[in-house]
């Protein structure tokens, strides 16, 4: 074999199998899709969001989960958005050169990738041993300690990209810099910073290990937020592995519900994004 | 005269106060961050502190989990949480470069976004998604046919035979780390195409100029200029894989002991704390716990500091999605 038509067949080779590669990873993402959906639509229904979740071996839904995750993710990105968009404008625009802000974008990124295990951990102790009970309100604010970190990266991202020349402009009117950030880069950033937003509302609607033991769960319904409160992914976690095939019915239907829910949100922040002048990530 | 004068000014101090306070605020969330991260830190210590006082270092050497005569040792969890995360990297990278490769050098442009995309919605499923899906369907279809072929094919074998005895249990170290290695996929390729798209086309073009088949400019341009990029990719994909908590849960096995085999069932330090800490009675029990999360605070945190220290250094930043 000459050394051309070797080249030419390690390249065909190589070329096959990141092709190949690729192949895969659309396989898994189709499969569990596909497992998701063949599961979990025997179990949509009307019920599914009138009923609450059930004892064993009787039928019920899953509104008061549905009704709980809804509530901690709101409080949660209600607290964790505008501290997330105020730590990333201080990144982007007061503290663009401080030394402390590269300490600040370290630890950011740090915190972007922690494990929300840990962050669970962390808000036990904060929380739930002083108040000396699990609680709505500790769900909460474990999820709103994970999506503080993707609203800084993306909200100094995004207030980046406002051209120089419009805060310029601003600043030749006499407008102080809180003026100029609240009326002309606000305004500007404005489609990015809810991308940004809706990633971390994606992010949080799925986590479960953070509400383990902090939000717990509750079989009955609650609005009380100082009180342990029913939530998906708990629900889901508790009844994919028990023995009752109702249980595990319903754990299928919710698991198809969060996670079409949140593939919505994650294409709807792309679409946002793509809509964007200039902005094509 | 004078009226227009003070107007002016008290208008002023008003601007200035409410720029005062709007600066304020922004350096006082800019700081919460990083007292986040000093309280996780200090309130782990804290909580494990009792553990690690009553165990001293056999916590760390000890095999034993016993709630019941109140004794603990973090080797199982600390031993499961590094081997399934290893294998999941030793599976995920060469998919993940080969993904990375097609997104960046093979793709027509109609492909590369869609691709992209839903390469992305995978990293965008949540882990309990993994999890459900890895119990009643990855590890019932690895017990039928995957784990029987290792035994009999692999278990013969000298040096990595022991690795692959037992029965197939479906469930274990083995099944947890190939849904972990589904997971890290998508941040890992990323991550690498991120640092690909890095690469100068004039470098990528020298190449081809000099004839070089599209694998060689590959191996021999695109690498060696992404190398930093790419080890800080895996090692972000690594601390994802230290710490993932719910996917894993699922399908260890939650046995506390060391097994010689990969298919028998362990545990990891978050499938442990996971399926113990609401139901955990006892200081101590409670204490061990949150030593174990402790151990993986300071295991993750190296590890992803590292990686973000490499990332930094390229004077790039991954996908704010990751």
């Amino acid at each position: 074999m000459s050394r051309r038509t070797f080249r030419k067949l390690v390249n065909a080779l190589a070329l096959g199998l990141s092709g190949l590669a690729t192949a895969i990873g659309l396989f898994f993402l189709g499969a569990i899709l596909w497992t998701l959906i063949h599961s979990g639509v025997a179990g949509i229904s009307l019920t599914l969001f009138t009923a609450m979740t059930p004892p064993p071996g009787s039928s019920g839904g899953l509104l008061n989960a549905i009704y709980g995750s809804v509530v901690m993710t709101v409080i949660g990105i209600l607290i964790g958005g505008p501290i997330g968009m105020l730590a990333g404008t201080y990144l982007a625009e007061y503290g663009r050169t401080a030394r402390i802000s590269t300490v600040i974008r370290f630890v950011n990124d740090v915190l972007l990738s922690a494990p929300s295990i840990i962050i669970g951990l962390f808000v036990y102790e904060l929380l739930v041993i002083r108040m000396g009970h699990f609680s709505a309100i500790a769900g909460a604010v474990a999820l709103a300690i994970i999506a503080i970190p993707v609203t800084v990266r993306t909200t100094e991202d995004m207030l980046n990209l406002v051209p120089q020349g419009m805060k310029d402009a601003s600043t030749a009117m006499g407008a102080y810099p809180w003026r100029t950030i609240t009326s002309v880069i606000y305004p500007a950033a404005r489609s990015g910073i809810l991308t940004g937003l809706l990633l971390a509302v994606a992010r949080i609607s799925g986590e479960t290990a953070p509400l383990l033991f902090t939000a717990l769960n509750n079989q009955f319904w609650s609005s009380n937020i100082a009180a342990p409160m029913a939530n998906l992914p708990v629900v889901i976690f508790q009844f994919a592995l028990s023995p009752y095939p109702n249980w595990q019915q319903l754990a299928w239907s919710g698991a198809l519900i969060i996670t079409v829910s949140i593939l919505i949100l994650s294409i709807a922040a792309r679409v946002v994004v793509s809509s964007l002048p200039g902005g094509n990530r | 005269m004078n009226t227009v004068t003070a107007i002016d000014g008290r208008h002023a101090s008003a601007q200035r106060l409410r720029e005062r306070v709007f600066q304020g605020a922004t350096f006082a969330a800019a700081l919460l961050v990083l007292l986040l991260l000093g309280g996780v830190a200090l309130s782990l210590l804290i909580g494990s502190w009792p553990a690690f006082a009553h165990f001293k270092l056999s916590f760390l050497t000890r095999e034993i989990w016993n709630p019941v005569t109140d004794q603990y040792g973090a080797l199982a969890p600390v031993y499961g949480t590094l081997v399934t995360s290893f294998l999941a990297l030793l599976l995920a990278i060469p998919v993940s470069f080969g993904i990375a490769i097609f997104l960046t050098e093979l793709a027509p442009v109609w492909l590369k976004r869609p691709v992209g995309v839903a390469i992305e919605l995978l990293a965008a499923v949540p882990s309990i998604i993994y999890g459900i899906w890895g119990l009643f369907v990855l590890a019932p279809v690895l017990q039928r046919h995957v784990q029987p072929w290792l035994i009999d094919h692999l278990g013969p074998l000298p040096l990595i035979g022991p690795l692959f005895h037992g029965p197939p249990f479906g469930i274990g170290v083995l099944t947890a780390s190939f849904v972990l290695a589904i997971m890290v996929i998508p941040f890992i390729s990323a991550v690498m195409r991120d640092v690909f798209e890095t690469v100068p086309d004039v470098l990528k073009e020298s190449g081809y100029g000099l004839g070089a088949t599209t694998w060689e400019v590959i191996w021999q341009v695109v690498v060696p200029y992404a190398r930093t990029g790419i080890i800080g990719g895996i090692m972000l994909g690594l601390g994802r894989a230290l710490g993932e908590t719910m996917a894993v849960t699922f399908v260890i096995g939650n046995a506390h002991r060391i097994g010689s085999s990969l298919l028998a069932p362990g545990t990891t330090i978050s499938a442990s704390i996971a399926n113990e800490f609401a139901e955990a009675v006892g200081d101590l029990y409670t204490s061990a716990l949150i030593a174990l999360g402790a151990l993986l605070f300071l295991i993750t945190f190296s590890v992803i500091a590292a990686a973000r220290l490499m990332l930094l250094r390229l004077g790039h930043r991954a996908l704010s999605s990751v």
